[in-house]
């Protein structure tokens, strides 16, 4: 029996997707029947009394959790969100709540035998809830109490080699798409990069340090599997040089109808046989592509590698091998003054371990938003205040017009003063001597 | 309940204490066939919704089986997936930047095993545990926040709409029938944790009156000056309030400057904002991250309010559902739904979907609204 009544919750168990009500109601029951014979550290309890909140908001509509709450661990600054309940007599057992962010693997990638270590600890120190993952990439550890978090990272730390994630005003915990261990457009190794990234500045992620959050994103290649684009300060995105290679063979197999479009990505629907001029030479933005009926050529210097072709017929068109990433910077929400996507700042980049020329970018970049970056101000929006042009200063990228979509309409030029022939410094009697008032 | 020591001393906290140690290495991690072929795919192929191939140049072969999953998930469900990874794929899993799980086998004849097995698991209530799907053109998972499972400045909830969504769009879950890939993203406030600024279809929480005032507590919970400094129109302004006998340092907000964002009260405590008929949600669509054909683009929005209406929020899955299929019978192949309402120009949007144009969907935020009007006398009547 049920501790609370949940009508409304309850409904939410019908229909075909994974109902998340049924699995918080399966880990309450398991809890109460307790088959391991655990000495649970948080009340038993603890799911039954989070669906008996969620359906309280569900009746008021509103939120039942108290505002902020600030927790962790001795030596850190962040990685635990701390929450208690606005009903704590209602729902002892969510009374604290709290969130511990652990650090995933590259491509979060596991094993079941480190899931279950992690289970273990899990279902005797927390709810037994998690969320498999964050947004930002974490292991999400839902529900537990003060008096557990340090009892937590003990047993993380000491027995599954596993450090928190990130919270607060720092670096917060990098993620990448899956790259080169199961994509064959990784133009880089991307695990290799957000695990040596995240590694090299454990402290700046563990210990707030900076004017307000920044992320790393790492994506393999323009198609933003991880959305570094759009969700990281600072973004890099895998990208080649040279040509597209192209077995000539393999696209007369695709005009023949050998090889299915885009993998067999729209099989669900009958759009008829391929056509390669409509479907991929008439869709290139950069009208880079002829295709001459025998023979399909790529002008490799009108290409802006957008992935279409290669991604259309990736049995025919593969990337280049002279490969590397851009960085592009600044991607934030709309608070405080709008959304951004991240701007292009070092068009092409060496991406091999051990990645010192970006991670060279990133201390350029810190050095200079730590200094000048306004209180909870993120990098994109330094880089609205101070200009694109100062960000290019501080990491040493001449301007070039890749750096801009296009030029811009108003006049309103700032010009350093040593640009300007005889400087800032003049004498208005020396003006008045050719000029009578 | 009776407490149990993890070895933590809380006498000496900082003696035994190891920090700075960072994730796992993800190469203690990999299948052997992925360990093996890393860096050397030759190719990889779509079998069946939610079934890939990849080829490596070895020859090897590793088939990969994605199923949906609710993200918020038990202990009990993890150990689930760990059994079927067991029982399948030695062991071995991942989940996806979707949230979805992959099984990965290296060898076709033990798919069909798999897949049977995972297709058989319900919940008690009936629903699956592990549908098979999310690949190609078609729907995959909804990148989603907390709402009120968890957070304190929502304005909607996450996982109950997430659930209502994937239950109405189940079927393209299952299915490669749209012109390109539709990404659905859903945030339970305005900070859009998550995608939905960059999503096909972007679904947001919003408040529709401003905050209280708790002024009794607004100078001893709050730093004022940070509570000004939050707001994006500068409605915010400190002011001294009289409470009974006593004059306090408080906060005052000009509510014809406020638009209801909620970010003095992420600041302050004191400025409560949520109300349960104010609050809804409001849908964007037209966003994408990737760089295919088109550059990336932000979602725009398109619906400005939708009320809150617990468990299933049957107005907002409606419209959803209605705008993706009449994306889906209009756009050409390999059109995100960006690209074609602006091929086709949002008049036309707005007319075949049947969605009503407000004055709130004009943009009227600073100097770069400017950039959203008209100026052009090309227009379709």
């Amino acid at each position: 029996m049920a501790k609370h009544a949940t009508p409304k919750l309850d409904q939410l168990e019908s229909g075909p997707w994974p109902s998340f009500v049924s699995d918080i109601k399966q880990e309450a029951e398991s809890r109460a029947k307790n088959p391991k014979g655990l000495d649970y550290q948080i009340p038993v309890d603890c799911p039954e009394d989070l669906l008996g909140v969620l359906e309280l908001s569900y009746n008021d509509g509103e939120t039942h959790w108290k505002h902020g709450g600030i927790v962790g661990v001795f030596g850190y600054g962040g990685g635990v969100i701390g929450r208690y309940c606005d009903q704590p007599e209602k729902f002892p057992g969510v009374a604290h709540f709290h969130t511990v962010r652990l650090n995933q693997p590259s491509g979060k990638y596991y094993t079941s035998e480190y899931l279950r270590a992690l289970c273990d600890i899990w279902d005797l120190r927390g709810s037994g809830l998690t969320n498999m993952h964050g947004s930002t990439g974490d292991i999400v550890l839902l529900g537990t109490t003060t008096p557990q978090l340090e009892e937590i990272f003990w047993e993380v730390t000491h027995n599954l080699n596993t450090d928190l994630g990130g919270s607060g005003s720092n670096l917060r915990t990098p993620a990448d798409c899956l790259g080169e261990t199961r994509c064959e457009y990784a133009c880089y190794d991307t695990s290799a990069l957000a695990f040596e990234m995240t590694n090299e500045y454990q402290d700046e992620l563990h210990r707030p340090a900076f004017p307000y959050k920044f992320k790393f994103k790492f994506d393999g290649c323009p198609n933003g599997c991880v959305a570094a684009i759009a969700r990281s300060d600072f973004s890099v995105i895998g990208t080649w040089k040279d040509s597209i290679k192209i077995d000539q063979a393999a696209v007369k197999a695709y005009v023949a109808g050998e090889f299915k479009p885009n993998a067999g990505a729209h099989s669900g629907r009958d759009w008829g046989k391929f056509d390669l001029v409509k479907e991929v030479v008439e869709l290139c933005p950069s009208e880079a592509i002829t295709w001459d009926g025998a023979k399909l050529t790529i002008d490799r210097k009108e290409c802006v590698r957008c992935m279409h072709c290669i991604n259309t017929m990736p049995r025919a068109l593969r990337i280049g091998d002279e490969r590397g990433a851009s960085i592009l910077c600044g991607a934030k929400a709309p608070i405080l003054d709008g959304a951004q996507m991240s701007s292009l700042v070092v068009p092409f980049v060496e991406a091999q371990s051990p990645f010192d020329e970006i991670k060279e970018v990133v201390e350029n970049i810190w050095d200079w938003w730590m200094e000048e970056g306004k209180n909870r101000e993120r990098l994109g929006e330094t880089m609205k205040r101070l200009s694109l042009q100062k960000l290019l200063e501080v990491t040493g990228q001449p301007a070039d017009p890749r750096h801009v979509m296009e030029p811009r309409h108003n006049p309103y030029i700032f010009f350093k003063e040593e640009e300007v022939p005889g400087g800032w410094d003049r004498d208005i009697t020396e003006y008045r001597k050719r000029h009578l008032r | 309940m009776a407490f149990i020591s993890s070895g933590y001393n809380p006498a000496k906290p900082m003696e035994g204490r190891i920090t700075d140690i960072g994730p796992r290495d993800y190469n203690d991690f990999l299948p052997p066939v992925i360990a093996k072929n890393k860096g050397k795919w030759a190719y990889h192929e779509i079998l069946e919704p939610g079934v890939l191939v990849h080829v490596a140049e070895s020859g090897d072969k590793v088939f990969t089986v994605r199923v949906g999953a609710a993200r918020l998930m038990s202990v009990t469900h993890i150990r689930e997936i760990c059994e079927i990874a067991d029982k399948h794929c030695g062991g071995h899993l991942r989940f996806t930047t979707r949230n979805n799980v992959e099984f990965m086998v290296d060898d076709e004849s033990k798919l069909a095993g798999l897949k049977a097995d995972l297709a058989s698991r319900k919940f008690a209530g009936g629903s699956n545990k592990f549908p098979i799907g999310g690949t190609g053109a078609g729907i995959s998972n909804i990148v989603h926040t907390q709402g009120w499972v968890h957070c304190h400045t929502p304005a909607t909830d996450a996982s109950g709409p997430v659930k209502a969504i994937m239950d109405t769009v189940f079927d393209d879950f299952q299915n490669m029938r749209m012109p390109a890939p539709v990404r659905i993203a859903l945030a339970c406030c305005l900070n859009m944790c998550g995608a939905v600024h960059c999503s096909d279809i972007g679904v947001v929480g919003i408040h529709r009156k401003p905050p209280m005032i708790d002024h009794e507590w607004t100078d001893q919970l709050c730093e004022i000056p940070l509570a000004v400094a939050s707001c994006p129109t500068a409605a915010v302004r400190p002011t001294k309030v009289e409470i009974g006998d006593k004059k306090v340092n408080s906060i005052a907000i000009k509510n014809e400057r406020c638009m209801y964002c909620g970010n003095c009260y992420t600041m302050c405590p004191a400025l409560p904002i949520s109300d349960g008929e104010g609050d809804g949600l409001l849908i964007m669509v037209g966003g994408k991250v990737s760089n295919r054909i088109s550059q990336p683009m932000f979602s725009k929005v398109v619906v400005a309010y939708i009320p809150n209406e617990m468990p299933r929020w049957p107005s907002l899955t409606e419209k959803i559902k209605h705008i993706i299929e009449v994306y889906a019978a209009n756009a050409r192949k390999y059109e995100r739904l960006g690209e074609w309402a602006d091929r086709i120009g949002w008049e036309k949007f707005f007319e075949l979907t049947g969605l009503e144009f407000t004055h709130h969907l004009i943009d009227d935020f600073r100097d770069p609204a400017y950039y959203t009007w008209r100026q052009s006398t090309q227009f379709k009547f």
